[in-house]
């Protein structure tokens, strides 16, 4: 037995473009001894040594769609922007439009290049007026903070605070008994929300967000009190879970990973995510994105599910109509815990890519039959 | 890990062989193999009749996250697969070195055996 698909494992956020990280250069958060004690198995992931497991991805995956699970998620990075200009700045920098929000509330947003293609999606929360809390992905943040570094008018101040921090998604169904357990008489923020709270002595910020489609939380402790955070999770009812089941469990719900289904080649209207830009303002990459509304995306990310039986999809296998044109390759791909049945997302040409569509997968020379389904796979 | 067979014979690349009866053995991955993978959720079965020389892949058994080629450590023809794991994939995790073999095969060169570890050798490659 010979792993044949094992960089699915190391596939990451950047999965692709992180393929040369030595051992010496990998790092690994807070937590990590806690995982192995845990009897995790850990792999690389975006740079970072993460457990991509404890007693198994399915059992994992299935206690966070009906209990709570929790998810290190320390290897995600936190940037704290403030000063005057900070919200005309940053409105310049991503595509939502941040004059939405108002103080405690958060939202998703992505930052573009020039040509309108993907660097990153991240969260970003204003905590106070001129003040934002933003969390990007793990394998980003040297590349983020340097963009954005290099726009940066003189009076915003911009800190990379991500070793700061231990970070943990508490997710699931029963996260507020969860929550309540370990932060007596404290409430959790409203959806998207964001609050800073003292407990023990600890400050921490709770984030009302998530990326497994559950009822959910993300909080973000001082690096020193990981550990300790990390186990009252734990002792309050949250079984630990790896980044196998955090990838079946955003899958289920179509939330893009940077990487494989996010690319610099690739705009966020081709993604599916014209819901976050707001093309009547301007910032990095507006024209693209115009010109792709007025005249047509060339591609566009769809959710593919299994018609018929066939070994699960992955990342990298053909996808065809039922004649065998060739209409692109899987980005993401996972026999769904919740649905019994492959689901994945390829970016395919827009013309062809209309719900309803049959078409097949190629795995190991065979044909499995699918077909182009709505999003998310997952009804909720 | 559960007790390894002390009569089965086994490959580096993690499948085990029992011994041969009337010149057909029976080939399955190891326990060590299957907690590796984790959840089997998948299993690419040879087809009845099909021919290999060792070395060759004969199949794949899919996790959620991993797919891994299975590899033939002997020559021959295969005569019968386990198609139970077709529903039931997960008899990998549960009994590999039992109910979750893959398939059988008729050796055409049985002194290949002879070139596999035995139980000792294949424990100790595995720490």
């Amino acid at each position: 037995m010979k792993g044949r698909d094992s960089r699915d494992l190391t596939r990451g956020e950047e999965g692709g473009r992180m393929s040369g990280v030595s051992d010496e250069q990998i790092k690994s958060t807070p937590l990590c001894g806690k995982h192995q004690a845990l009897g995790a198995k850990m792999v690389p992931f975006a740079g970072w040594l993460m457990p991509v497991q404890y007693t198994g991805i399915l059992e994992e995956h299935h206690s966070v769609r009906n209990a709570c699970g929790v998810f290190d998620i320390s290897h995600m990075g936190q940037f704290h922007v403030h000063g005057a200009g900070a919200t005309e700045w940053l409105n310049g920098m991503f595509t939502n439009n941040l004059h939405k929000l108002s103080d405690g509330v958060g939202q998703y947003s992505i930052m573009l290049n020039e040509r309108g293609g993907v660097i990153d999606d991240l969260i970003v929360y204003r905590t106070a007026p001129e003040d934002y809390f933003i969390v990007v992905n793990a394998s980003m943040i040297d590349e983020d903070y340097a963009w954005l570094s290099a726009h940066k008018p003189a009076d915003v101040a911009l800190e990379n605070r991500s070793a700061e921090y231990v970070g943990l998604a508490v997710q699931g169904p029963k996260c507020e008994e969860v929550f309540s357990k370990m932060c007596p008489g404290e409430k959790l923020p409203e959806h998207n929300g964001i609050r800073k709270i003292v407990v023990g002595g600890d400050e921490l910020i709770i984030c009302r967000t998530g990326y497994t489609g559950e009822n959910g939380f993300e909080m973000f402790c001082p690096a020193s009190q990981g550990v300790k955070w990390f186990e009252k999770v734990m002792e309050s009812g949250a079984k630990p879970c790896g980044l196998g089941a955090r990838d079946s469990l955003r899958l289920e719900m179509c939330y893009s990973l940077n990487g494989s289904d996010l690319s610099p080649e690739k705009t966020p209207l081709e993604a599916g995510l014209s819901w976050c830009c707001d093309l009547s303002k301007d910032f990095i990459g507006v024209e693209v994105l115009r010109e792709q509304k007025a005249n047509g995306r060339p591609t566009a990310l769809v959710a593919i599910e299994y018609t018929g039986k066939g070994a699960p999809p992955r990342h990298g296998y053909e996808v065809q109509l039922p004649d065998g044109t060739p209409l692109g390759e899987l980005c993401s791909g996972v026999l769904s815990p919740t649905l019994g049945k492959g689901i994945a997302m390829a970016y395919v040409p827009t013309q062809l890519g209309k719900i309803g569509t049959d078409v097949q997968v190629v795995v190991r020379g065979k044909a499995v039959p699918a077909q182009i389904v709505k999003k998310p796979f997952l009804k909720k | 890990m559960s007790t390894i067979p002390s009569d089965f014979k086994y490959s580096s690349e993690h499948e085990w062989v029992s011994p041969a009866v009337d010149g057909v053995v029976t080939l399955g991955i190891t326990d060590f193999a299957q907690s590796e993978l984790g959840d089997v959720v998948y299993v690419d079965l040879p087809e009845v009749g099909s021919t290999f020389a060792a070395g060759d892949v004969i199949g794949a058994v899919e996790s959620v996250k991993a797919a891994s080629d299975v590899y033939t450590p002997v020559s021959g023809e295969i005569v019968e697969v386990n198609e139970g794991l077709s529903n039931e994939p997960a008899t990998v995790n549960k009994d590999a070195f039992g109910e979750g073999w893959i398939c059988k095969i008729r050796l055409s060169a049985s002194a290949e055996l002879d070139g596999l570890m035995d139980a000792a050798t294949y424990s100790e490659s595995c720490k």
